[in-house]
């Protein structure tokens, strides 16, 4: 019997087909269709400046859109072999790993939800809730964030980020227990995910899988670890892994790395380089919008001295922040607002990133970022030809050799545990498809 | 982190077949004629100091109008890529993309990773305009399967000895490549109802 899973299905996260051959209730084989969200990303980022790729890139993994932004940043950045600041380095740091949080408590809520535990999922989106509030609070977004910048960030950390984050991720590590108590002992639950959607080693290898779901199977592979980027290589942290390669160890996998991505963060707040934030004391404080229609007119005398307020969701991104958090290089970061408005070579240097025909024009070469995204490594293979355009953006979605071996795993099982095992491929479709 | 050794390992083996190597930005690329594609990457697998057991992206790259698109020409009558305060980095290094000739118009670009011996290399084969085509990979790595599908789709590339070459994220019934720079990025096309 041929049984039609998708492509619009309540236990299909995102848009996919699966076409089930059945013997009884067994799976006898699978044929995956995906493409149902292309979007002509790759296509897309070659139409226009190299910045404009960024709004884009979040709509790659929509669960963890600041991973994607810095991977991007990062090939571009190596392209112009420009290095950004370290303070800078651990806000990136900061950021993906919050990302990876509430990745991980999308996955496995929404998996532990279609077994019947709906109260976990209810706990574990209301901790994703407070970590995107800490997400907002620094981006200004809550998921298409755009924080990303090539050589370095848009805003720098709001007053008071340190104390507020550590306070939410002991609230989140209440939770986390929680979650724990009721699911890793649970009869139900057990019984679904142990000995399900098993893996072995080497075909894990083979299909190209990173990331947890390779770790689940005994591989202790993390790019943080093997090929250290950004201030990684600084930072203590445990690589779980797990030994029987099903889904109930993926589950443990990636409890036990919320754990570690939380002692990242920690860490990384305590060793945030401050700097002297050049402040300056003259006490003159302009709105943006004021400022704007005043550098109109042509009044610009007093913006040397002068602060400017931009709207709360650009907090962090003036001038006395920008040095901190982008890195000295004016062939590709944008000026900080009152150089902009405030006089005449911070609008020649904007003018110069901005208009068409000139912008950021990294020198024809090639480059192949590989950062750890949320289900594995999530690469950048960016091509330059030497214009203002990247002339090939490639994106290596982690979750798509998961999807290329999803026949492996659910042949020899039952229907009913595609629905874990899907769950725990942690499948997104914005990436998938690009 | 270097690993030249990779790259000196396979031109010492395989002198015909390699077209040329360089490395930039401390990555290593080797350029693989496409009739040696197969030993070579058989070499890399199973060669214990190679040992590149995960294939772990593959593409392509349209190298049509490289260089000499609207956006690469300046358009002002001042073109100054850098600022005038600015001067170039003091250690520029080149990046060519040794292919013999213009005709190569298609790289197919394979990043194979070790996870024992923690190296990657990037190795290119160029193909030319007219009906490329590359022997498929999918007898070494599994996951040689969906990328050499997505190639195809995109680019039109032939992957022989493919087991299911077939579209993987546009819909049967497709005309055309997408991502070949000569297709235009406007252009519409009727979606076709499933097959089933």
């Amino acid at each position: 019997m041929f049984l039609n899973i998708g492509p619009s299905h309540p236990a299909m996260h995102g848009i996919i087909q699966l076409v089930a051959q059945l013997d009884g209730e067994r799976v006898l084989g699978v044929d995956v269709e995906i493409g149902y969200l292309h979007r002509a990303f790759e296509k897309e980022s070659e139409r226009g400046p190299y910045n404009n790729v960024i709004p884009y890139s979040d709509r790659l993994n929509y669960v963890s859109p600041l991973i994607n932004n810095f991977g991007y940043c990062l090939a571009v950045e190596r392209l112009l072999a420009i290095e950004v600041t370290e303070r800078c380095q651990y806000i990136r740091v900061i950021m993906s790993e919050l990302s990876r949080i509430t990745d991980h408590l999308t996955c496995v809520g929404a998996s532990a939800m279609e077994l019947g535990a709906f109260t976990v999922f209810l706990y574990m989106i209301k901790a994703r809730e407070w970590l995107w509030e800490l997400i907002e609070l620094v981006t200004g977004a809550r998921l298409t964030i755009s924080y990303g910048r090539v050589g370095g960030v848009k805003a720098d950390l709001p007053d008071g980020f340190a104390e507020r984050t550590r306070r939410t991720l002991d609230e989140v590590r209440k939770v986390l227990l929680e979650c724990d108590t009721l699911l890793t002992r649970n009869r139900i639950f057990v019984d679904r995910m142990q000995g399900t959607g098993v893996l072995a080693k080497d075909t894990a290898i083979s299909y190209g899988i990173t990331g947890p779901f390779l770790r689940g199977s005994g591989v202790a592979l993390d790019t943080r670890k093997a090929q250290p980027y950004f201030v990684y290589d600084r930072l203590q942290f445990d690589v779980p892994t797990g030994r029987h390669g099903d889904n109930y160890d993926r589950y443990l996998v990636r409890m036990e790395e919320m754990e570690q991505s939380m002692r990242l963060i920690e860490q990384a707040l305590t060793q945030l380089p401050a700097g002297a934030v050049n402040v300056d004391v003259e006490g003159r404080v302009l709105p943006a919008d004021v400022m704007v229609d005043e550098a109109k007119m042509g009044r610009v005398a007093g913006f040397m001295q002068t602060r400017v307020v931009t709207d709360p969701t650009l907090e962090g991104s003036t001038r006395s922040h920008h040095g901190l958090v982008n890195a000295p290089e004016k062939r590709a970061v944008l000026p900080a607002k009152e150089d902009t408005y405030g006089n005449i070579e911070g609008l020649m240097h904007h003018f110069k990133l901005i208009m068409v025909g000139h912008g950021i024009r990294p020198p024809a070469g090639e480059y192949y970022s590989a950062v750890e995204g949320a289900n594995g490594e999530l690469g950048f293979y960016v091509v330059s030809d030497g214009s203002d355009r990247p002339f090939r953006v490639r994106v290596h979605p982690p979750c798509f050799p998961i999807m290329a071996a999803l026949p492996k795993l659910l042949v020899g099982d039952m229907v009913a545990d595609i629905v874990p095992t899907f769950g725990s491929v942690n499948m997104i479709g914005g990436e998938l498809d690009r | 982190m270097s690993n030249d050794h990779v790259s000196a390992a396979v031109q010492a083996r395989f002198s015909r077949h390699v077209l040329g190597a360089h490395s930039y930005r401390g990555q290593e690329t080797l350029l693989i004629r496409h009739e040696g594609l197969l030993e070579v990457a058989r070499f890399l697998k199973d060669d214990p100091s190679m040992a590149f057991d995960c294939l772990m992206d593959l593409t392509c790259v349209d190298y049509l109008k490289f260089g000499a698109s609207l956006s690469s020409a300046p358009t002002l009558a001042t073109p100054s890529p850098l600022p005038y305060y600015m001067k170039p980095k003091p250690t520029e290094e080149a990046w060519q993309r040794l292919v013999p000739s213009d005709a190569y118009r298609f790289d197919v670009v394979y990043h194979f990773y070790s996870t024992t011996h923690n190296h990657r290399v990037r190795v290119k084969v160029p193909l030319k305009a007219a009906e490329p085509s590359i022997p498929s990979l999918t007898g070494l790595w599994a996951s040689a399967n969906w990328y050499e599908r997505e190639a195809w789709d995109m680019f039109g590339v032939t992957f022989t000895g493919h087991p299911n070459l077939r579209r993987l994220l546009m819909y049967e019934g497709f005309n055309g490549h997408p991502l070949r720079k000569d297709y235009p990025v406007n252009k519409r096309q009727p979606l076709v109802g499933p097959i089933n």
